[in-house]
């Protein structure tokens, strides 16, 4: 299945993008986008990004679903 | 854009207007500003940056709980994108209350909450010329 995936800030930085399109296979979790996207991209990324799945904060076991909005969203800073 | 973003300069005196009303005795009002410090690598401006469609559904939560603890207290909230230079406003908060513990006690827990929780980011523009991203809670 494929997952878009928002990157923001220092991410979108490091990785030269906003924006990924994601193969993954039926079933996989927050944790294996992660870990896909850190297999391709190298060190812009950390282990264990906060993370958003459809605008809302998701842990690494939530399992994704084809056309999901995935965001990794670096330590905030609002306010 | 939703009600709580904007790419404009802060209207305090607008956010006042909206909350006030006859039944409320207090009103209390939070500015988070830029601040240039010297011994912090001298800020001349930043950069807020949002992931706009979560930070609008997040500071929706973060209202809903605050007017859940505090249903007598009106709330009202702009968080400004964009470059902010020294001494602007990024973030305003107004509450109007019967009493003045709700309206203390709600501004509070928003400006805090709205820190936690909002995937919004600050980059930091330094007099040197340089710069860089501000880290959690930074500020």
């Amino acid at each position: 299945m494929r997952v878009k995936v928002l990157v923001f800030a220092s991410y979108a930085e490091a990785l030269g993008r906003g924006e990924l399109e994601v193969e993954l296979p039926a079933g996989a979790t927050v944790g294996d986008c992660v870990a896909e996207i850190r297999r391709g991209t190298g060190a812009g990324v950390p282990p264990a990004p906060l993370v958003a799945v459809n605008r809302r904060y998701a842990l690494p076991d939530r399992v994704l679903a084809e056309g999901d909005e995935v965001a990794l969203i670096p330590p905030v800073a609002g306010g | 854009m939703c009600p709580w973003l904007t790419h404009d300069p802060l209207d305090v005196s607008a956010l006042l207007a909206e909350v006030a009303s006859e039944g409320c005795g207090a009103t209390t009002v939070f500015l988070g500003t830029v601040r240039r410090s010297e011994s912090d690598g001298d800020v001349v401006g930043i950069e807020y940056s949002g992931y706009d469609a979560m930070a609008e559904a997040e500071l929706d939560g973060v209202l809903a709980d605050a007017r859940a603890r505090w249903p007598e207290a009106r709330i009202a909230l702009r968080h400004r994108l964009g470059y902010v230079a020294t001494g602007e406003a990024s973030v305003a908060i107004a509450v109007a209350a019967p009493h003045r513990s709700a309206a203390f006690d709600a501004c509070r827990f928003v400006i805090d909450q709205t820190k936690e929780r909002v995937p919004v980011w600050k980059k930091e523009r330094l007099a040197a010329g340089t710069v860089r991203w501000v880290g959690p809670h930074g500020g």
